[in-house]
């Protein structure tokens, strides 16, 4: 029967103090870094590391007029286009889609490589999983696609997205409320909520799973490490669930925030 | 008489409320993506633009259970 019985401790499972690693320079000041503003400087250095070599290779292919690319040009072509023709063009159109093509590739690229460190072993933290980068990019999509309805149609930009036009006066009273709530509040909120919940679930079900396994193998006794077996498995699927989340994440943002601007500059007919 | 404790219940009920939370975009994405299989068997030569659309649609269903989720994190 003494198989069936789990001792040994009890098992913590993560809270939310997961998010709020102890900090370990400059405690105390605004620039305390803890593990994961250490991760975050990494990733923006990582990035502009990355982004300096591409436009290196690019630009000397430009000058040697080489017209078929390396392996690591080709790598760079590929990730600039994806955002370029299939998020920025397809939505925009040309000329707009080179307008804002700077924020879009920086929300892109910022956003990936930020989430995927929450699958890198000692990393294991996404940097978006913390409300500061979210809501900077947010507030940066939101400032913009303001500003291009702005630019494109004058102050009647704010008339034309409070009160659409064919709407009967006595409905403004109903329409223009939530017209206001859902343009002007909830789409800069929820383009910063659905990322930081994303991340945020994603890493509290992968820490979940392996602090069970190693509970299960490390703890229990008798039968229950057979478990173990099963939640490392579990763990190992839900990583790669993770890569795809935070590939779709990076996409699910940029894409949005085209849309807002394309949105934003439509004519109304 | 005094009141009788009939049954007692432990634990968090933001856990119960996200569960609730969860229903409408289950079913919501499940929609989106069900009519844009649909109209990819119809019109296979829309696929990518069809798809584009869809990612949108399910950006803004999840939406919804992931305020669910932030909720209790809000409110204590």
């Amino acid at each position: 029967m003494s198989l069936f019985l789990a001792e040994g401790g009890e098992f913590a499972p993560p809270t939310i103090y997961e998010f709020y690693p102890e900090v370990f320079l400059f405690e105390g000041t605004p620039f305390a870094i803890n593990r994961i503003m250490m991760i975050r400087l990494i990733v923006m250095t990582l990035l502009i590391i990355l982004f300096l070599l591409w436009t290196r290779k690019f630009n000397q292919a430009v000058k040697t007029g080489n017209v078929v690319p390396g392996r690591f040009q080709l790598l760079g072509e590929m990730a600039l286009n994806f955002v370029r023709k299939s998020i920025a063009h397809d939505q925009l159109g040309e000329k707009d889609g080179e307008r804002f093509l700077p924020l879009l590739t920086t929300i892109f690229f910022m956003v990936l490589g930020m989430n995927i460190t929450g699958i890198i072993p000692f990393a294991n933290i996404a940097g978006t999983s913390v409300i500061g980068i979210p809501l900077v990019l947010a507030a940066a999509a939101y400032v913009t696609f303001i500003y291009a309805g702005v630019k494109r149609h004058g102050l009647k930009f704010f008339k034309n997205s409070l009160f659409p036009s064919g709407v009967p006066v006595y409905f403004y009273a109903l329409v223009t409320p939530i017209e206001f709530l859902s343009t002007f509040i909830l789409r800069p909120v929820t383009l910063a909520l659905r990322l930081l919940m994303n991340m945020i679930a994603g890493h509290l079900l992968l820490v979940l799973c392996f602090s069970a396994t190693h509970f299960f193998f490390f703890q229990a006794d008798g039968l229950f490490k057979a478990f173990g077996a099963g939640t490392f498995i579990f763990g190992f699927a839900f990583t790669l669930f993770e890569i795809l989340v935070s590939v779709l994440q990076a996409y699910v943002f940029t894409l949005l925030t085209t849309v807002y601007i394309q949105l934003a500059l439509a004519d109304e007919h | 008489m005094d009141a009788v404790t009939l049954a007692e219940l432990s634990g968090n009920i933001a856990v119960v409320g996200y569960g609730l939370a969860a229903i409408g975009p289950g079913i919501g994405v499940g929609l989106v993506v069900s009519k844009t299989i649909e109209s990819i068997a119809r019109q296979p030569e829309l696929a990518g633009r069809l798809q584009v659309t869809m990612w949108l649609g399910i950006a803004f269903t999840e939406a919804l259970a992931l305020i669910g989720l932030a909720t209790p994190f809000i409110f204590g």
